[in-house]
């Protein structure tokens, strides 16, 4: 049932992303891959979308499955399943489990979470960085020459203007170039 | 109930209006509810930031569920996650709707082709800035290399062994070294 399936899959990610949207990605490519609701082409062009777009990217991102697989409903239960976590966590956390934070136990296993949830987006990002650049162990010239660009134009902003270049500006600059460098 | 409905609208505009998730949220909400509407202190803001960091899930619908219940109760908390959810689910549903039209547009295709090096990227970059922030001591250095090359691993062979198992394993060795060492004592 294809209802109950969005539901579990995305409480999953509801429940265990730490880190904000970005520890939320390698967990939701776990789960619509598995299912095969999406194929990573398509998870990577939902990323830029739901980048560009308002609202939180795990609900955009689990909307979309959603929607794809099984109509509104379908989108409407995905949504529901990745917030309802969060949702109840900060209904305790408010009214009953007001020093939940600080318990000394709670503290040590998120010592634990938060170094693994580095590691894990860490190797997602090196890992789709290397898939377009290296597709089958073949060096793909034209992903690998952009993905250069792109790490040069990130270190010259930080170096010159002292300036972090945001998602949606990274998403934009990147397009361009896709359009200057496939174009051809 | 002209309470709900004023958390519901706030929310729903906090949606509507923040791009790039999480952290452009946290000052939004800020803006909103504790300079211009007053229904936070700037205090409770604070630590709510530091829980919504911390605990799983978005940190716009922790940040709602806090505002909502610190004001109305669950109706509350209820009425300003809705709101916040609302303009993305209906953005989005329009979006799947018409994306694969749009992608079979030729200098769409080439945009994306760059888009897709452009996100690896920037999942990357996420990665490095975490990894920056932490603690510089044996245990969590360890967990955060073996869940790298774990991670790296499971990719590039396609082997089955998700990334909640990967938090699980962290959370218990790093609470058993807890423990051994004589904390909770």
């Amino acid at each position: 049932m294809i209802y109950l399936e969005l539901f579990f899959g995305f409480l999953k990610v509801g429940c265990f992303s730490f880190g904000g949207a970005y520890g939320a990605i390698p967990l939701i490519r776990d789960v619509v891959l598995d299912y095969g609701w999406m194929t990573d082409e398509q998870l990577t062009y939902m990323i830029a979308v739901s980048e560009s777009t308002p609202g939180p990217i795990m609900v955009n991102l689990a909307s979309y499955a959603g929607f794809t697989q099984a109509g509104i409903l379908g989108g409407l239960v995905s949504t529901l399943a990745v917030i309802l976590p969060a949702f109840f966590i900060i209904l305790l956390i408010s009214s009953l489990l007001k020093t939940f934070m600080k318990n000394p136990f709670v503290q040590a296993a998120f010592q634990g979470l938060i170094p693994c949830i580095t590691g894990i987006i860490l190797a997602t990002g090196g890992y789709m960085i290397l898939e377009h650049a290296l597709p089958q162990w073949r060096p793909d010239l034209p992903a690998i020459a952009l993905a250069l660009l792109l790490t040069a134009i990130l270190i010259l902003a930080k170096k010159f203007w002292k300036k972090r270049v945001s998602p949606i500006s990274l998403i934009g600059i990147s397009a361009v170039l896709g359009i200057i460098v496939y174009g051809w | 109930m002209k309470l709900l409905l004023e958390l519901f609208l706030t929310f729903a505009k906090i949606g509507l209006f923040t791009f790039g998730g999480g952290y452009a949220m946290i000052s939004v909400v800020e803006d909103n509810c504790v300079e211009r509407k007053k229904w936070i202190t700037h205090e409770e803001m604070l630590n709510m930031t530091v829980v919504a960091e911390s605990t799983p899930g978005p940190i716009a619908i922790n940040a709602a569920t806090y505002v909502g219940f610190q004001r109305a109760g669950v109706p509350g908390a209820a009425a300003a996650t809705i709101g916040v959810v609302l303009p993305s689910f209906v953005i989005i549903y329009a979006v799947s709707l018409f994306l694969d039209r749009f992608l079979e547009l030729a200098i769409i295709a080439n945009a994306f082709q760059g888009i897709k090096v452009g996100v690896g990227i920037l999942i990357f970059r996420t990665g490095l800035n975490m990894a920056k922030k932490l603690r510089r001591e044996p245990l969590p250095m360890v967990i955060f290399l073996c869940a790298f090359l774990c991670l790296l691993a499971i990719e590039i062979f396609s082997l089955r062994f998700s990334s909640i198992a990967l938090l699980l394993i962290a959370a218990v060795v790093s609470l058993a070294v807890f423990l051994w060492k004589g904390g909770g004592r």
